[in-house]
């Protein structure tokens, strides 16, 4: 169950969208998430639509991969589906007792619903073709001007990166503790909100205590291997900003600003 | 001559404060050992013995209450030059879990030469060696977290190679793998030993593992109580038992025929050894 | 027969591009009281398959009949299996969560519903039977004793709950010796006195020579073989094609046979090829 989830997952691959610089995809990924709170139309969505599409083809990402990853977010989906389909006022098209359905709640519904699924689908493709150590890399280079400011932006990217790698480990360790737990007749399914968070204590107490145990290993680990924070760090693959990344980040900027504009004609 | 020891550990003792009653306890007790350039050293004892921490001793990860511990010559109290000597003493953990930092395979391997501001070309380059030597080029693109414990365990000693160290550290490397994990990892090991002449010292309380070192040394309550070649180790059938060490079940078989009078080699190790000796 | 299972199948991640069969067509059946050595390699489907033995995963098709229970049957109460199979983890104290090793060992008695007394009865009985002081112990924090001894309370913990068929996946992985040999010790007694089935999952073939009557063998998610320990690690070839091994003593008398000398090859431990090569040597040195 918990190992549906791809989210956050990298597509490993060896196209032009995959050799980017991180930081024209995460400019690109910032981009996107203003265009699409831009639009107020439904017409926007579809070079949207389009870039997606472009994208997805490009990177050579398998659809139902990412359609997957839609599926652990469709319930906030749904329920934003319903929120807006029965609390927007307009022209009333049919009712039912207290509930009314309007005219202007269908189109609002399905709009948000979409720009919802835009959202994640759109979001999911910095992930899905930037590797997370490319990521943090990007992250860190971008937040670096910000150190001035006192922002510890290497050890932030560390702690990603760290957070990302044990991510598999600990899902596996949860997985393995409730089995344990299981076989010694612990119930996590039944029972009220009160007694469920109660019979939580067997699963969280261990993995807690092995998590701090993992943290204490790898601290001593990374300490083995000559760890003293980001200064005088070097990189294996340094990021570069080429001439493609030029090109790329100019023509995005140029894309979304006009979807953008599409909001004032 | 001083040139030709890797380690050298001279007098050295190592007080903690137990957590049950507060009391001082010794888990090193004045312990002196002189490892070589390109040997290959085990050290064999039971939980407890005190073998994880002299292993934190040889490249400064804790320092001695008492005596001192040289590195290529250099005292691991010497601040200055810790980074020197943990880049030429490397160190290899138990779980191959918790020493793998990055989510990539090669990436992970390079977090050591990154750590010590390597040129970045020249670290592509101990990576795809480091990689090679342990047999793991194919799986550079890899996430770790997808591979085999001894697969994983190969990942983290070429993180250490990467770094080009002359002696590498393993404590109990194999002790969470399965027989076939074990293998992949004792291979490598002796592989590292042999053709790369790097210095091991292979912390272990599996006897099938100290067999393949040049010299075993078994550690008790914090003391080296034997010490020698493996064959003049495992001839030691009682004292071993009665430090609740393993010995090859051939080694104990002919033991035990020689307790009944037979006339049998004490030091056999190998089943091929106790066949001709019958 | 405590446990009947009649072709098992089970495929991880049916449909997907993942999918893969983790057991096929597994068809054995296992006496009471008996104990029995479950052996294979890494990814061979041996935890799956005991996991299937008390509930945890469900079978994509067959059946598994345990002491009478259709286990399979979706009317079977979960606590009823619990009761009937009893399944110790790999480093099974990675699982301990109580401020004290009673309340530790109480968590699956108090699970099965029983009372205050008949939990205090059994926790007191199960630590016993794991050589662990209950007066000394009880009131102790589970963190903070040694290694080996949180894994005789994780065992504990199980063996409280009473289970007719005890499952123990690797209960030595990670301890040294003395640990081992210890907690080997246990079991054997544990089972000469419980009169409970149990099955051991391990690598260690000395292990497994040394305590199981019978041993089953499992290859890519099938079970190739099911015998008589003896029988089993008479067919070395075939273990050691599957990159399985046996006993070294095993080994050697296996060798020392086709040196021409005409002992016993079947030797399990030892003491056995001690007591062998004796009446061997002294036959051959009078004759």
């Amino acid at each position: 169950m918990l190992k549906d989830i791809t989210i956050g997952q990298y597509f490993p691959g060896d196209t032009l969208i995959h050799k980017l610089d991180p930081r024209v995809k995460i400019l690109t990924s910032i981009l996107f998430i203003v265009a699409l709170f831009f639009v107020k139309d439904f017409y926007p969505y579809i070079f949207i639509f389009l870039f997606i599409v472009a994208v997805v083809k490009t990177a050579k990402l398998p659809v139902k991969f990412i359609l997957k990853g839609l599926k652990p977010l469709m319930f906030i989906i749904i329920i934003t589906f319903v929120i807006n389909l029965l609390f927007t006022k307009g022209e009333v098209l049919f009712s039912l007792g207290p509930i009314s359905i309007t005219k202007e709640g269908i189109s609002q519904s399905v709009f948000m619903a979409l720009r919802l699924i835009l959202l994640i689908v759109g979001t999911s493709l910095l992930t899905l073709t930037t590797s997370p150590i490319a990521l943090t890399d990007g992250i860190e280079s971008l937040l670096s001007p910000f150190r001035k400011i006192g922002l510890p932006s290497h050890e932030l990217a560390m702690m990603m990166t760290i957070a990302l790698r044990f991510i598999p480990t600990l899902l596996e360790e949860t997985d393995k503790i409730m089995k344990a737990q299981m076989a010694r007749g612990a119930d996590f399914e039944s029972g009220n909100i009160l007694n469920r968070a109660k019979s939580l204590v067997p699963l969280l107490v261990p993995l807690f205590i092995n998590a701090f145990r993992r943290a204490d290993e790898l601290a001593t680990a990374m300490e083995a291997r000559c760890y003293r924070g980001g200064e005088g760090r070097t990189r294996l693959n340094e990021l570069k900003f080429d001439r493609k990344d030029t090109t790329v980040l100019l023509s995005m900027v140029l894309f979304f600003g006009f979807i953008m504009s599409t909001r004032y004609w | 001559m001083k040139n030709d020891i890797m380690i050298n550990i001279e007098n050295v003792s190592y007080e903690y404060k137990s957590y049950v009653d507060d009391s001082i306890q010794l888990a090193v007790k004045d312990l002196s050992l002189q490892i070589r350039r390109g040997e290959f050293l085990a050290i064999l004892g039971h939980n407890g013995s005190g073998k994880s921490t002299l292993a934190k001793m040889m490249n400064g990860m804790i320092l001695p209450t008492r005596g001192e511990v040289y590195v290529n010559g250099i005292n691991t109290r010497d601040e200055d030059k810790i980074w020197d000597i943990r880049s030429k003493a490397g160190m290899v953990f138990q779980n191959p879990d918790n020493q793998i930092v990055a989510t990539i395979v090669e990436e992970d391997v390079a977090f050591g030469p990154e750590n010590l501001g390597i040129p970045p070309k020249e670290i592509r380059k101990r990576v795809d060696d480091s990689l090679e030597a342990v047999g793991m080029s194919e799986y550079k693109k890899h996430a770790p977290h997808l591979l085999s414990g001894g697969q994983k365990q190969r990942v983290a000693i070429a993180g250490i190679l990467a770094m080009e160290p002359d002696c590498i550290i393993f404590d109990e490397p194999t002790a969470m793998l399965d027989p076939s994990g074990r293998k992949e990892v004792m291979e490598t090991i002796t592989k590292l030993n042999k053709e790369k002449n790097k210095t091991i010292v292979l912390i272990t309380h599996f006897m099938d593992e100290a067999v393949l070192a040049d010299r075993v040394m078994v550690l008790n309550e914090g003391e080296n109580v034997l010490m020698g070649t493996p064959r003049e180790i495992f001839s030691q059938v009682e004292k071993l038992k009665e430090l609740g060490l393993d010995v090859p079940q051939v080694t104990e078989l002919a033991y035990e025929l020689r307790k009944e009078g037979f006339d049998i080699r004490k030091d056999c190790i190998t089943i091929e050894e106790l066949v001709e000796s019958l | 027969m405590i446990i009947e299972i009649e072709n098992l199948n089970f495929i991880y991640n049916p449909g997907t591009p993942f999918e893969k069969k983790a057991l096929d067509d597994i068809s054995i059946s296992i006496e009471e009281g008996d104990f029995v050595g479950l052996i294979g390699h890494t990814g061979s489907g041996k935890s799956t398959l005991v996991q299937h033995l008390n509930g945890l995963i469900k079978p994509t098709s067959g059946k598994i009949i345990i002491d009478g229970v259709d286990i399979t049957n979706p009317e079977t109460k979960m606590r009823e299996i619990r009761k009937k199979v009893g399944l110790v983890f790999q480093y099974p104290e990675h699982q301990l969560f109580e401020e004290t090793i009673y309340k530790d060992i109480a968590f699956g008695p108090k699970n099965l519903g029983l009372t205050e007394e008949e939990v205090e009865a059994r926790v007191k009985e199960a630590m016993e039977l794991v050589g662990l002081d209950y007066e000394t112990l009880k009131d102790r924090s589970p963190f903070e004793i040694s290694g080996g001894q949180k894994r005789r309370v994780a065992i504990a913990g199980v063996v409280a709950m009473k289970p007719k068929v005890l499952i123990l996946d690797e209960p030595t992985a990670g301890l040294d010796p003395k640990g081992r040999d210890a907690i080997l010790d246990e079991i054997k007694k544990l089972y000469e006195r419980e009169n409970i089935t149990i099955i051991l999952v391990s690598h260690s073939m000395e292990d497994i020579a040394r305590l199981a009557n019978t041993i089953l063998v499992m290859h890519k998610g099938k079970v190739i073989m099911h015998d008589k320990t003896r029988e089993i690690f008479k067919s070395a070839d075939l273990l050691e094609d599957i990159g399985l091994d046996i006993p070294q003593v095993t080994k050697f008398m296996k060798e020392f046979k086709n040196r021409g000398h005409d002992v016993r090859e079947d030797c399990l431990t030892i003491e056995e090829a001690k007591e062998e090569l004796i009446k061997y040597l002294r036959g051959t040195k009078n004759a």
